[in-house]
């Protein structure tokens, strides 16, 4: 339910021309073959009584309120199951129908609790709208007889309760998990009058499979499935569309609120990149933005050991802009620097790295992508000449052969995977290379054709020998690649060497050869062939190597420039393809322009009016080694968390312990601020105006619902600190800050906010050339003209296992957390994950006395931390695997610091560990142990 | 499962492997090197120039000639051209 209906025309759309014609009431429309009568006469302006219909459900034919009289046809057939004739004459208003339908709402609302006025749904209920719409004024059947009145309330969800005393047994919650979500998770148990909503098997919603989308509460058009949320506050009064600030698919919602409280959040339906879809986190988990521990006012000390004092805006700003000019003049200008956000919006990014290049005078600017996926960048830039993924999401339902490879998701981007579940449904085949039984490979009428376990660190000894079957058996596409593509008979010469084919690195990957060579001919030989990748793929020592490894098979297949196919980088942050679009890089400007080319720098300079630095600046990881070093001295942190997020986190923290300036500005005191000497208050993507850009490229709107709780918005202090500093930064409004974007960057010189309200989103590049956006990206060319390719050798990681540290961790995410947690650790969604466990094969815990639960310690070469084991079969023998949403496990202590050999981009997925059941600390003795616990009390 | 207090600790010397001891700049450059030597000498010596004239700060370049100077053992000899040419 919610309070800002768009339509909704029963069944859904068909797609095909407008072919059919036919007259409803009176009025003659047309529409494609197949849709259904309810559908037409909706679209003629009819609205047919319904309640078990709805467009994002197939139709159903349950509440036999749709009934309508055709000419010629017997009976009163349901409008929302019988499909459209050539010539066709229907009513849907006769004296008929009105009576069936009263009759079929009588009997509902004869079983149906009358406390219409106390209901949470009063005023936002189906059922309501529907005994108006049919005229009800009695129920002659009374309420004596059995009913379902007495059932029992689930509560068990923390977000939404269950209350089959109001169900109306449509089933809509029952299709929208198994055809929306793909959870399949509700049924409906017993018959006739017993029918009942059941999640699972008879189980509660929390102890189901339910995964808590919210789709069932969406599609519910009663208070049955109701949020906690209206119960409590009421329903909102006013709705406002902006878009979610967790993950990179970037979900566009309508915030409901009652003034300024959210009452909840509603997927759009509208919204270009979920379409009315939604998960746990953006659906739910939105109260960290007004939690108790949000941080409002700016805070100052001069030594990290000291408490924190509060201060005016003013005396923030000012100490931040003194001491950085401070520092400046004593040690240089590479001696200060600042890492921006991929959380916030593109206007304030855009102002940090002005800031940067501007106000501080370098190129020390860095983005979280860093450690995520600039393998992408530079990768996909060398071969298609576009640091992007090819398609938009709406792709994927026409590919025939999907390959997910480094990527889970359903976890980690969980709406896309619902449409990526519902083209396999559709029977596309699929593909899964990844050390981890990920749950896609065998989820509810699902099961991968190929799951290629490999070993981690191996990715591209696979991937180039499934391009070694491809060129070696005659798979390859040569009129695209002749006429598309440049360096192919060079790469075909490396590709096709022994040492590239599936038995020869068999025994490296542990894939079976056989297997290997069945997936790659699938892939080739499929139909539209996908890719879509995450950080399994990029966080790893040849990162950029297996970015180019993809495009190369992509290339070689014909697999790019028209629907269905292409290569996706699956970002996992709403904003950090926006970050990297608006040049927070140290070595490109916006639009991925270097900084040496004159021509790019010259724009800026003169809109600028001032010079800017030909020369990279220094990279995440290399401003820690700079610090350490003590030549980089000064940080501005803008909403990231380096200390819990970061590789490495001994390096981390003694760089920041280094630096004599590091400022924070986030919602929260987080791990990084404990390092820090000046707190500025961030705000929540509630309280912002601006947009973000999702991983396909969809520049989305956000659009405030309060006012900033910290009193200041995020871009204009950036540009304070920056006018503080001697050079004046000043806009009205961020609206002015997407200008001057636009104004600078060929790829968005269509972009305004104006053109974003007008069409809801627009896939960049939108520009002279694609004035309404790019879904799909080299259509007829390339970016850079051909596609190319690089020979990508496999060069195993110096990360290997040893006698020492035989296992190999590697690391990820899960559905309900979000990243280092800052956000869903502080809502409910506690309930599914209440801290970091270790997932260990049960031999490998055998062989080390470790039962299920046990504490457990994990060492590597630089650092250790206890968790619990959670024994589990999704992990091969040899691989571990945790996550790294609580500061307290303390995760990234043990990753290193290997890296990509191109962006750096640490090697987060191979790391070589020893697991131990636990045991006291007591191996510290003297001065390093003193040093040790002041570490870990900062650290805690 | 119980909660239990934090424990986060950083392993007594005896357990860091030093293999991992060689220079940032030496280990990144080699790894370039590793990278493009699929491509004549000529070319790739080109190749890990401008990656390196690209991608890397000041700084860096500054200490790897002077590791390329002081060290030049550790060096791929494609990497000890490409500094030559960055010169």
């Amino acid at each position: 339910m919610t309070l800002l209906k768009e339509p909704d025309f029963g069944t859904p759309a068909k797609d095909g021309p407008a072919s059919v014609s036919l007259e409803v009431d009176g009025m003659r429309v047309s529409v494609p073959e197949g849709t259904s009568v309810m559908r037409a006469a909706a679209m003629a302006g009819v609205d047919v009584p319904k309640l078990c219909a709805t467009d994002r459900l197939e139709a159903f034919g349950s509440c036999r309120l749709c009934l309508v009289e055709i000419d010629g046809r017997r009976g009163t057939p349901a409008s929302c199951t019988t499909p459209v004739a050539d010539g066709m004459v229907v009513h849907t208003q006769t004296p008929k129908v009105a009576k069936l339908r009263e009759n079929v709402m009588e009997l509902y609302i004869s079983d149906h609790p009358l406390d219409c006025l106390t209901c949470a749904a009063n005023g936002d209920c189906e059922l309501q709208d529907m005994a108006g719409a049919v005229g009800l004024r009695q129920v002659r059947y009374g309420y004596e007889g059995e009913n379902h009145l007495d059932a029992v309330k689930d509560q068990s969800n923390p977000y939404f309760d269950f209350d089959p005393s109001k169900c109306i047994a449509c089933s809509r919650c029952v299709r929208a998990c198994d055809e929306i979500q793909g959870t399949f998770a509700l049924t409906i148990e017993g018959r006739g009058f017993d029918s009942k909503v059941s999640p699972g098997a008879g189980e509660s919603f929390m102890d189901s499979e339910c995964v808590s989308c919210g789709a069932c509460v969406q599609a519910c058009p009663t208070a049955t499935l109701q949020e906690k949320s209206v119960i409590q506050l009421g329903m909102p009064s006013r709705s406002v569309i902006t878009t979610c600030a967790y993950c990179g698919v970037g979900c566009s919602f309508k915030a409901e609120l009652r003034g300024d409280e959210v009452v909840r959040m509603v997927p759009h339906k509208d919204g270009g990149a979920n379409e009315g879809h939604s998960c746990v986190k953006g659906r739910f988990a939105f109260g960290y933005a007004t939690h108790p521990d949000r941080m409002l006012r700016p805070m100052v000390r001069e030594k990290i050991t000291d408490p924190w004092r509060e201060v005016e805006w003013d005396e923030a700003i000012g100490t931040v802009a003194r001491r950085m000019l401070e520092i400046r003049q004593r040690h240089g200008a590479g001696a200060i620097g600042a890492i921006t956000s991929s959380r916030c919006t593109n206007e304030e990014v855009y102002v940090v790295q002005k800031m940067v290049r501007a106000a501080f005078g370098n190129n020390n600017v860095d983005t979280c992508a860093r450690v995520c996926h600039s393998p992408t960048g530079y990768g996909l830039k060398q071969t298609f000449g576009e640091s992007a993924g090819t398609q938009d999401f709406r792709s994927v339902a026409q590919s025939d052969v999907i390959m997910v490879i480094g990527a889970n998701p359903t976890d980690g981007h969980p709406v896309f995977a619902s449409r990526m579940k519902q083209r396999l449904r559709q029977g596309a085949k699929l593909i899964v290379v990844d050390p981890r039984r990920i749950d896609l490979v065998r989820s509810p009428h699902i099961e991968a054709d190929h799951h290629l376990q490999l070993k981690p660190g191996t990715n591209v000894a696979v991937v180039n020998a499934m391009a070694h079957v491809v060129v070696t058996e005659g798979l390859v596409d040569q009129s695209f690649v002749g006429e598309r593509c440049e360096g192919f008979d060079e790469w075909a010469q490396f590709i096709s060497g022994t040492e590239n084919s599936p038995e020869a690195v068999e025994s490296i990957t542990g894939v079976p050869a056989s297997e290997l060579r069945a997936a790659a001919r699938l892939y080739a030989q499929g139909g539209n062939g996908a890719i879509y990748y995450g950080l399994g793929v990029t966080e790893h020592s040849q990162g950029s190597t297996m970015v180019m490894g993809m495009a190369n098979l992509a290339m070689a297949c014909g697999n790019i420039g028209r629907d269905g196919v292409g290569v996706n980088p699956l970002r996992g942050q709403n904003n950090v393809q926006g970050s990297c679009d608006m040049g927070s890089f140290p070595h490109e400007l916006s639009g991925y322009r270097h900084v040496s080319d004159d021509a790019a720098r010259k724009v800026f300079e003169n809109l600028w009016g001032t010079t800017l630095l030909a020369e990279p600046g220094l990279r995440i990881p290399n401003m820690f080694d700079a610090a350490i070093e003590g030549t980089f001295r000064a940080l501005f942190v803008h909403g990231e968390d380096i200390a819990q997020s970061d590789p490495n986190v001994k390096h981390v923290l003694a760089a920041l312990g280094a630096m004599e300036l590091v400022v924070v500005q986030d919602l929260f005191l987080n791990e990084t601020a404990k390092f820090a000497h000046v707190f500025l208050p961030g705000a929540s993507f509630l309280e912002k105006d601006g947009t973000f850009t999702n991983a396909e490229r969809r520049i989305n709107r956000v659009r405030a619902v309060m006012k900033p709780k910290s009193g200041r918005h995020e871009w204009d202090i950036v540009c304070q600190i920056a006018t503080a500093m001697g050079y004046p930064m000043q806009y009205d409004h961020p609206s002015q800050i997407m200008d001057e974007i636009a104004s600078v960057t060929p790829t968005f010189t269509g972009v305004s906010f104006d053109k974003l309200d007008e069409m809801g989103s627009v896939q960049w590049p939108c520009n002279e050339q694609a004035p309404d956006g790019t879904p799909i990206m080299h259509v007829d060319a390339f970016t850079r003209g051909l596609g190319r390719f690089v020979p990508t050798p496999f060069v195993p990681t110096d990360e290997r296992s040893t006698r020492r540290f035989p296992l190999i961790l590697t690391t990820g995410r899960i559905l309900s957390q979000y990243n280092v947690g800052a956000q869903t650790r502080r809502t409910a969604n506690i309930a599914w994950h209440q801290e970091d466990v270790l997932e260990i094969h049960s031999h490998d815990a055998e062989v080390r006395g470790i039962e299920d639960g046990d504490e457990v310690t994990l060492a590597s070469r630089v650092g250790a931390t206890t968790l619990h084991a959670q024994i589990s079969d999704r992990m091969p023998t040899g691989v571990v695997y945790t996550t790294f949403h609580y500061p307290v496990t303390g995760a990234n202590v043990v990753t290193t610091e290997n890296s990509d050999w191109a962006t750096n981009c640490p090697e987060y997925k191979v790391t070589a560990v020893q697991v131990t059941l636990a045991h006291p600390v007591s191996h510290l003795n003297g001065e390093a142990a003193a040093d040790r616990e002041l570490a870990v009390g900062l650290v805690d | 499962m119980a909660k239990r207090p934090p424990t986060v600790s950083w392993p007594s010397d005896s357990w860091i492997d030093m293999s991992h001891d060689e220079a940032t700049e030496i280990r990144l450059i080699n790894k370039i090197v590793v990278h493009f030597a699929y491509l004549p000498t000529e070319e790739a010596v080109i190749e890990v120039a401008n990656h390196v004239s690209r991608f890397w700060d000041p700084r860096m370049k500054r200490r790897l000639f002077e590791l390329v100077d002081s060290e030049t053992k550790d060096f791929e000899p494609v990497a000890v051209a490409a500094t030559a040419l960055l010169r």
